[in-house]
């Protein structure tokens, strides 16, 4: 029971870790039907990038976060959008799925050998230790990142529904046609998804980098995670992708300890199977109409 | 104005792979054992990719498992052919070539099968899940694939009592299997059923109104392209004698996947240029240290932004401009004859 506790934190904190790439992914591929391969090293990346500045321009930690944060938006928000996808876009979804796959690997070598092959540790937000709840002995750490993310994810639903500039995001969405005679500036909609894509993809990289270590290669884990959770949640969803990423976290670390750690990449993957085989719009997902 | 050739472009394909095997028997003779075994390579890889090719390029389905269909080619090899196989090594190679092929085309149909029943694009995922599956038995289930330390003394095939041992023997083997595996290709592209699957690609809807099973043909472009890989792991493992999991990861599908983009997704040659570009180019790039996959990424990045139907689309791009650029002149010409008359 004690155990079980402690599994299903974690679980919760890594899944809203995951929750955090999976709703960048669904918004990205929702505004311009673009399936980023590269999620996963986009998660990746902002880390090294801090440790980076660290080792190279000897900045202190602060800095070194606010200037990684920066280039990132600049580079991966921005230049992602206006230098990949527009002018991949044109000539179709699968060329652009291709070129940001590329791109992933493009990430991931220049991560391993503009920085460094090892896993470097990367600081913590918040101090090791652990607090006693009904008898379990509970990470402070699992906590905060919960709390941090699950608040992230609050604010981002809010802002999407609640204000102005959100329900525009969302038209643009739904309909770009109908949205622009509406007199909506949808191409600066578009780019606000694909920067709130690249903020939470620093979020995520900064609660994600203490556990797992900044490593070049931890983009195929959490890329992979991310889309199953944005798929087995309902791919049109930020609330979808919010439970698929908890339901990810959390059975990727129960079979961790229940079933096989040799095999715990595999049973993700079979939740995906069946979701795709039974209820192929995802939990929260709506039924698409198929058009001609 | 030039005639249309008389050649149509599927069979100036053919005379291309015919002139380009009959080259490729010469031209190893005098390298070292290096140099055979990165043409091999090529040749082997080249296979794999043509497979995909009918699956993404023809039929217009996104498979991230290519590599997992050639790992598991390859180790079906190798545990029928060698020694520490559990059904080694009494079955010949001929024998275990073709139960890879036939494995990973049922492999291909029980994968494809529940995905095409839901939506097509979800192929891509269901691939990807089985991909990683693969790579996990691979590496883990080391009584029988030797896991990470991997699977040695893969023998080369004996041919009419003849073991080929000698490199230079085996490339040419590979040679002749490439060279029927691409004419069986070709010739499937030109029959019916190549019809039909380039008739899915082009408009699914249309296809079926048309009366062409679209499920039934979906799942055999999608099979067949994983029975190559299949075929090409059947090469492989005999050629590098020492098989384990890593050639056979997420990321070498990837790889495969650039491989036919690169080179012309739906071009009958462009795996093999897609080929040469991502697995010779690199052992060329090695000179570059560590960075050649860095320097691969980001040339594939250009091609992509500049040609998104990779190389051999570049170059139809480059052939119809000069087109219209001579269709141009003429006109300009017979217009200044047209206006010099009285």
């Amino acid at each position: 029971m004690d155990q079980l506790l402690q599994l299903v934190l974690a679980g919760l904190a890594t899944g809203s870790i995951y929750a955090l790439a999976a709703i960048g992914f669904t918004l990205v591929w929702q505004t311009s039907q673009t399936i980023n391969f590269a999620q996963g090293e986009f998660v990746m990346l902002p880390a090294i990038l801090v440790l980076a500045a660290v080792k190279f321009l000897h900045l202190p930690l602060p800095a070194a976060v606010l200037l990684a944060t920066g280039a990132f938006l600049l580079l991966f928000g921005f230049g992602f959008k206006k230098f990949l996808v527009d002018p991949m876009l044109r000539h179709g979804v699968l060329p652009l799925a291709i070129a940001t796959m590329a791109l992933s690997i493009l990430m991931k070598e220049g991560a391993k050998d503009g920085f460094s092959a090892e896993a470097q540790q990367f600081p913590s937000l918040v101090p090791d230790g652990a607090v006693n709840l009904f008898g379990a002995t509970l990470s402070l750490r699992d906590i905060a990142i919960f709390i941090v993310a699950v608040v992230a994810i609050v604010l981002l639903q809010l802002f999407v529904t609640r204000t102005r500039t959100g329900r525009m995001m969302q038209a643009t969405a739904q309909n770009p046609d109908v949205a622009k005679i509406l007199g909506i500036p949808t191409e600066q909609m578009i780019l606000l998804t694909f920067l709130i894509n690249a903020g939470l993809a620093v979020l995520a990289s900064f609660l994600i980098s203490p556990i797992y270590l900044a490593k070049f290669s931890n983009g195929e884990v959490i890329g992979t995670a991310a889309f199953i959770a944005a798929i087995v949640g309902g791919f049109n969803q930020v609330r979808g992708a919010l439970l698929g990423g908890f339901i990810v976290g959390l059975v990727d670390n129960l079979a961790a300890a229940y079933v096989s750690s040799a095999y715990r990449a595999a049973v993700p993957l079979a939740l995906l199977v069946l979701v795709i085989l039974f209820k192929p719009e995802g939990l929260l997902g709506r039924k698409e109409e198929r058009t001609v | 104005m030039t005639p249309p050739s008389p050649l149509s472009r599927l069979d100036l394909n053919l005379l291309v792979l015919l002139l380009g095997a009959a080259i490729l028997w010469f031209v190893p003779a005098g390298m070292k054992s290096y140099g055979i075994y990165v043409i091999s390579f090529w040749l082997v890889m080249s296979i794999a990719a043509m497979g995909l090719n009918l699956t993404l390029g023809y039929a217009g389905l996104k498979s991230l498992a290519q590599a997992a269909f050639l790992g598991i080619g390859a180790y079906t090899t190798a545990l029928m052919t060698a020694k520490g196989g559990i059904a080694g090594p009494v079955w010949s190679w001929p024998l275990a070539f073709l139960a890879s092929g036939a494995l990973t085309f049922l492999a291909g149909i029980l994968l494809g099968f529940p995905a095409l029943r839901v939506k097509f694009h979800y192929l891509a995922f269901v691939t990807l899940a089985f991909a990683t599956l693969m790579f996990l038995i691979f590496r883990n289930e080391q009584w029988l694939t030797g896991g990470v330390y991997g699977f040695p003394n893969i023998p080369r095939p004996t041919l009419f009592g003849v073991k080929l041992l000698n490199d230079l023997a085996f490339f040419r083997f590979l040679l002749v299997v490439t060279l029927a595996l691409s004419v069986a290709m070709w010739w499937l592209l030109r029959s019916p059923w190549g019809r039909a699957f380039m008739a899915l690609r082009e408009n699914p809807l249309r296809a079926a109104s048309l009366g062409v099973n679209l499920r039934s043909y979906t799942l055999l472009a999608f099979a067949i392209g994983a029975g190559y890989g299949g075929f090409a792991g059947a090469l492989y493992a005999p050629m590098v004698e020492f098989i384990d999991p890593a050639p056979f990861a997420i990321s070498a599908s990837f790889v495969l996947l650039l491989t036919v983009v690169v080179g012309g997704q739906g071009y009958f040659l462009g795996p093999f240029l897609g080929a040469a570009f991502s697995y010779v180019l690199p052992e060329m790039l090695r000179v570059t240290g560590g960075y050649y996959l860095l320097v691969y990424a980001a040339l594939v990045l250009a091609l992509l932004l500049v040609s998104p139907q990779g190389l051999l689309g570049l170059v139809e791009k480059l052939r119809e401009r000069r087109r219209v650029k001579a269709a141009q002149a003429m006109r300009d010409a017979s217009k200044v004859m047209l206006e010099a008359r009285p």
